[in-house]
C-alpha cells in the first residue's frame, strides 16, 4: 500500500523514455494550431476542441505515470525536493505573467490616462488630438469606447460581490490550512472535509465571477472592448479566474487522492504544491480586489 | 513498496540508450536532450544565416533589386527570431543539458521528462513561425520587437507569431527550472556553490532571468493579441492606452533577455581562459558577484532602447546612468579575464582561439553600447545602421562565438573523437576576419545615418555596404567548415582521452572517459 513509500529509493530516480512529453508536445501544437485556425477564420471555434481533448489526455497520462511512479516508492528525498523547487520557480514564473498585467494597469492608471489628458510634458498631445478629454479613472480613453452609444460604462462596486469573493477566498486559505494540519495529525476524515470545502468554496468563487461578468456585459457597459478600463478589468480578473478555477480542479484531483488513500503524514508534495498554488491565486486576488475594484 | 525500488531503478536504468527515432523522441537522457538542443540549434543558425544572406545580397548595392520590401521586412523580422530564440538560446540550452550534470557531478537533469518536453516544443514552435511565410499576407515584418500598432495590423500570420512565441516561452521557462533545480539540487557533496564551475553560475543566474521575464513576454504579446482579436485598448491612445507602453513592457523582457544570451557566454570564456593560460581563473568569486550584478541591472535599465520616444527627462536620465553602471561589472569581469592570461603559459587550441576573439570583439561590442547609453548621442544613433553594429558584435563574435569556443572545447568530451584541427583553424580565422569585414563598416554606415530595416539606401552609403555584404557571405560559407568539422568528429577520429587538452583543464566532467558515458555519475563523485 501506500503508506509503504515513505522510505524510499537510495537513488535519484531518473524515469527511462516517456512518451508523454512529446505528445505534449503534438498536443501544445494542435492546440496552437486551433486556436489560430479559430482567430484567423480558417476553421469554425470547434477547432479548439482536438488540442483541448489531447491536453486533458495528456495530464491525466503524465499525472497518472508520475503518481504510479510515487507510490511505487520510487521517489526519495531528492527528487521531492527537485519536484518542490520546480513548483516554487513555476509559481514565480506565474507571478512575473500577473505582474506584467499589473504593469499595464499601473501604467495606463499613472502614465497613459494622465498623459492623453495633458499632464505633464504631453500638453500638445491634448491639444492636437483630443482636446476635451480630462481623462480620470477609471477611463475607457478620449473616444470613450464601449458598448453604450454614449460611451457611458459603471465599473463593478467593490463592496459588492468582489467583498463576497474576497471572503470566500481567504475562507478557502484557511481551510486548505486545516486541512494541511489535519494531514500531517493524521486526521484523514478532517482532511477530507475541509478540501472538499476548499474547492467547493473555489468553484463558487468562480460561479461569482461568472455572474459578477455576466453583469458587467449586460448592465453595467464594461466589456473587452471598455477601452483601457474594460481591457485591464477582464484581462486581470480573467486570468485569475482561469487559475482559479485551475487550483480548484487540481484540489478535487488532492481530493480524490487522498479519498483513495495516497499521502502520508511525512510526504504528500502533490498536497503541498497545490496548496500553495492556491495561497498564490489568493495573493493575487487580493492584488485586484485592492488595485481593481476598491482603489 | 521499498524493496521495489532496487529492482525498479535497474530496469528504468539500461546502460545503452534505446535504438532508432525512440531514443529522441521518448528520450530523458540528458546528453540525448543536449545533442537534440545542439543539432536543433546548428540548424537554425543556417536557416536564420540563410535570412541574413537574402537581407546582405539586397543591401549589396543602393536600388531595390532581389526581393520586393515586405519580402525584406519579413527578412529581418525572422532573422532575429530564429537567431534569438532558434539558434542562440537553444544552444545555451543545449550546453546546459550537456553539461550542468557533467560539472557538478549529477547523474542526470533534476527533471528528465520535462526536460524532453523543453526540447521537443521547439520544433513544433518553429514549425509554426516558418509556415507563417506561407499564409496570406505573408510573414510577419513589423521587427521581431512587435511594436504595436504596426503589427497589430499583420495578416493571418500575426497569431501565429504570437503562439510560436508563446510556445518557445513555455520552453524556455521549463528549461530554466531543470537547470536551477539541478544546480541547486542536484550538486555532489563537497561542490558548494562557489567551487561551482562559473559556467554553472552563469547557468543559474541566466535560469532565474529567463523565469522572471518570459512571462512577461507572454503576457506583452497576450494583449497584442487581444487588442487586434478582442477589442481590448491596451496599446490604443483611443481607448485610453498606449502604444509606447508595449515597448516598456516589450523591454522589460528584451533588456534581461540580452543578458540570457549574454551571461551563459561569460561563463564558457571564464572555463576556457583558464584552461589554455595553465592558470585558475583570476578573481572567481568577483566573477560570480560580477554577473549576479548584471542581472539586478539588466531588470533597471530596459528603457535605453526607447530614449526617442519622448519620456520624461527623469526617466532618460535614470536610465542612461544605470544602464553605464553595468560598464562596472562588466569591466570587473574583462580585466578578470585579462589578467587570467597575464604571465599564463597560453597555448592556442581552437576553443582559446575563440574565446580570445570574444574578449576582443565582445569589448568592442560593449563599447559602442557604453555610447549609446548617452541619451543624446542615442538621439542620433536610434534606429541606425550603427545599432545594428553594436548588438551584431555582442551577439555574434559575443554569444555566438563562445557558442563555438564551447563545442571546440567539449566536442571530444561529447563524441570521443578529437576534431580535425586544421579545418577548425582555418574555420576560426575566416570567421573572425570576415565577422569584422561585416561588422565593422556598419558602424560607419550608422554614424553617417543610414537608417535600419530599410531595403534601400541613398547612394553614398554604397561602398561600405558593399564591404559589408562581402563580410557577410566569407562569414557564411564559412560557417559551413564548422558543420564540416562538427559532423567529421561525430563520426570518427582519433580517440580522446579523458582528459583530452594537454592543458590539464580541471573540473569533473573530465574525470569521466570520452566519450562520457550514457549514464554518467551513477556513484556520487567527491569533490574536495
Amino acid at each position: 500500500m501506500s503508506d509503504a513509500h515513505a522510505q524510499s529509493a537510495d537513488s535519484y530516480y531518473i524515469p527511462h523514455g516517456s512518451p508523454w512529453p512529446i505528445f505534449g508536445s503534438v498536443t501544445l501544437f494542435t492546440l496552437m494550431g486551433g486556436a489560430i485556425s479559430a482567430l484567423n477564420g480558417w476553421l469554425p471555434a470547434w477547432s479548439l476542441v482536438p488540442g483541448f481533448v489531447m491536453l486533458c489526455l495528456l495530464f491525466i497520462f503524465w499525472f497518472s505515470t508520475v503518481i504510479g511512479e510515487n507510490q511505487r516508492g520510487l521517489y526519495n528525498l531528492a527528487v521531492d525536493r527537485s519536484f518542490r523547487m520546480g513548483m516554487m520557480w513555476f509559481i514565480f514564473s506565474e507571478v512575473m505573467f500577473f505582474a506584467a498585467f499589473f504593469g499595464a494597469l499601473f501604467y495606463a492608471r499613472e502614465l497613459a490616462v494622465p498623459w492623453l489628458s495633458g499632464n505633464g510634458v504631453k500638453v500638445f498631445t491634448k491639444m492636437l488630438l483630443w482636446n476635451d478629454y480630462a481623462g480620470s479613472w477609471p477611463s475607457n480613453g478620449p473616444s470613450a469606447l464601449g458598448p453604450r452609444a454614449n460611451g457611458s460604462f459603471e465599473t463593478v462596486p467593490a463592496l459588492g460581490l468582489p467583498a463576497i469573493n474576497t471572503a470566500i477566498l481567504l475562507a478557502s486559505s484557511v481551510t486548505i490550512t486545516i486541512a494541511h494540519h489535519a494531514l500531517i495529525a493524521g486526521h484523514r476524515g478532517q482532511v477530507k472535509f475541509f478540501l472538499a470545502l476548499t474547492f467547493l468554496l473555489g468553484f463558487t468563487f468562480v460561479g461569482f465571477q461568472a455572474m459578477e461578468y455576466h453583469e458587467a456585459y449586460t448592465e453595467l457597459g464594461l466589456t473587452l472592448g471598455t477601452g483601457i478600463y474594460g481591457s485591464t478589468f477582464f484581462m486581470l480578473t480573467g486570468f485569475h479566474g482561469m487559475h482559479v478555477t485551475l487550483g480548484a480542479i487540481m484540489l478535487t484531483v488532492i481530493w480524490f487522492r487522498i479519498m483513495r488513500g495516497h499521502f502520508t503524514p511525512q510526504r504528500h508534495f502533490a498536497f503541498e504544491a497545490v496548496a500553495w498554488y492556491w495561497h498564490f491565486v489568493d495573493v493575487v486576488w487580493l492584488g485586484l480586489f485592492i488595485f481593481v475594484y476598491w482603489l | 513498496m521499498a524493496h521495489a525500488s532496487a529492482e525498479h531503478a535497474h530496469d528504468d536504468h539500461p546502460d545503452q540508450p534505446a535504438t532508432g527515432i525512440k531514443r529522441w523522441l521518448f528520450t530523458t537522457n540528458h546528453k540525448d536532450i543536449g545533442t537534440m538542443y545542439l543539432v536543433f540549434s546548428l540548424i537554425m543558425f543556417f536557416i536564420g544565416g540563410a535570412m541574413a544572406m537574402v537581407i546582405r545580397a539586397e543591401l549589396f548595392k543602393p536600388g531595390l533589386q532581389l526581393v520586393d520590401p515586405l519580402f525584406y521586412n519579413s527578412m529581418t523580422t525572422n532573422h532575429a527570431l530564429v537567431m534569438i530564440f532558434g539558434a542562440v538560446m537553444p544552444a545555451f540550452v543545449g550546453l546546459a543539458n550537456w553539461m550542468v550534470p557533467l560539472q557538478i557531478g549529477a547523474p542526470d537533469m533534476a527533471l528528465p521528462r520535462m526536460n524532453n518536453f523543453s526540447f521537443w516544443i521547439l520544433p513544433f514552435a518553429f514549425t509554426l513561425m516558418i509556415l507563417t511565410f506561407f499564409v496570406p499576407g505573408g510573414a510577419a515584418a513589423g521587427g521581431w520587437t512587435l511594436y504595436p500598432p504596426l503589427s497589430i495590423q499583420g495578416g493571418d500570420s500575426f497569431p501565429m507569431v504570437i503562439f510560436a512565441i508563446h510556445m518557445m516561452g513555455i520552453s524556455s521557462i521549463m528549461g530554466a527550472i531543470n537547470v536551477i533545480v539541478t544546480i541547486v539540487n542536484m550538486r555532489a557533496p563537497g561542490m558548494t556553490l562557489l567551487k561551482m564551475p562559473l559556467f554553472c553560475w552563469t547557468w543559474l543566474i541566466t535560469a532565474y532571468l529567463l523565469i522572471a521575464v518570459m512571462p512577461v513576454l507572454a503576457g506583452s504579446v497576450t494583449m497584442l493579441l487581444t487588442d487586434h482579436f478582442f477589442k481590448t485598448s491596451f496599446f490604443n491612445a483611443a481607448g485610453g492606452g498606449d502604444p509606447v507602453m508595449f515597448q516598456h513592457i516589450f523591454w522589460f523582457f528584451g533588456h534581461p533577455e540580452v543578458y540570457i544570451m549574454i551571461l551563459p557566454a561569460f561563463g564558457i570564456v571564464s572555463e576556457i581562459l583558464p584552461t589554455f593560460s595553465r592558470k585558475p581563473l583570476f578573481g572567481y568569486d568577483s566573477m560570480v558577484y560580477a554577473t549576479a550584478s548584471i542581472a539586478f541591472l539588466s531588470f533597471i535599465v530596459w528603457a535605453h532602447h526607447m530614449f526617442t520616444v519622448g519620456m520624461p527627462l527623469a526617466a532618460q536620465l535614470f536610465f542612461m546612468l544605470s544602464t553605464m553602471l553595468i560598464a562596472v561589472p562588466t569591466g570587473v569581469k574583462v580585466f578578470n579575464w585579462t589578467a587570467t592570461m597575464w604571465r599564463g603559459s597560453l597555448s592556442f587550441e581552437p576553443p582559446m582561439l575563440f574565446a580570445i576573439a570574444f574578449l576582443f570583439l565582445f569589448t568592442i561590442g560593449g563599447f559602442s553600447g557604453v555610447m549609446l547609453a548617452f541619451v543624446p548621442a542615442d538621439f542620433q544613433y536610434q534606429d541606425t545602421y550603427f545599432v545594428v553594429a553594436h548588438f551584431h558584435y555582442v551577439l555574434v563574435p559575443g554569444a555566438v562565438f563562445a557558442i563555438m569556443a564551447a563545442v571546440y572545447y567539449w566536442l571530444p568530451k561529447w563524441t570521443g573523437h578529437m576534431y580535425n584541427m586544421t579545418l577548425a583553424n582555418w574555420h576560426f580565422w575566416l570567421s573572425t576576419i570576415f565577422v569584422n569585414v561585416l561588422f565593422f563598416p556598419q558602424h560607419f554606415l550608422g554614424l553617417a545615418g543610414m537608417p535600419r530595416r530599410i531595403p534601400d539606401y541613398a547612394v553614398q552609403f554604397a561602398d561600405w555596404n558593399m564591404v559589408s555584404s562581402i563580410g557577410a557571405f566569407g562569414f557564411g560559407l564559412s560557417q559551413i567548415l564548422f558543420a564540416i568539422v562538427v559532423i567529421q568528429c561525430a563520426r570518427g577520429g582519433k580517440k580522446a582521452t579523458a582528459q583530452v587538452w594537454d592543458a590539464n583543464p580541471r573540473g569533473l566532467e573530465w574525470t569521466l572517459p570520452s566519450p562520457a558515458p550514457y549514464h554518467s555519475f551513477q556513484s556520487v563523485p567527491e569533490v574536495k
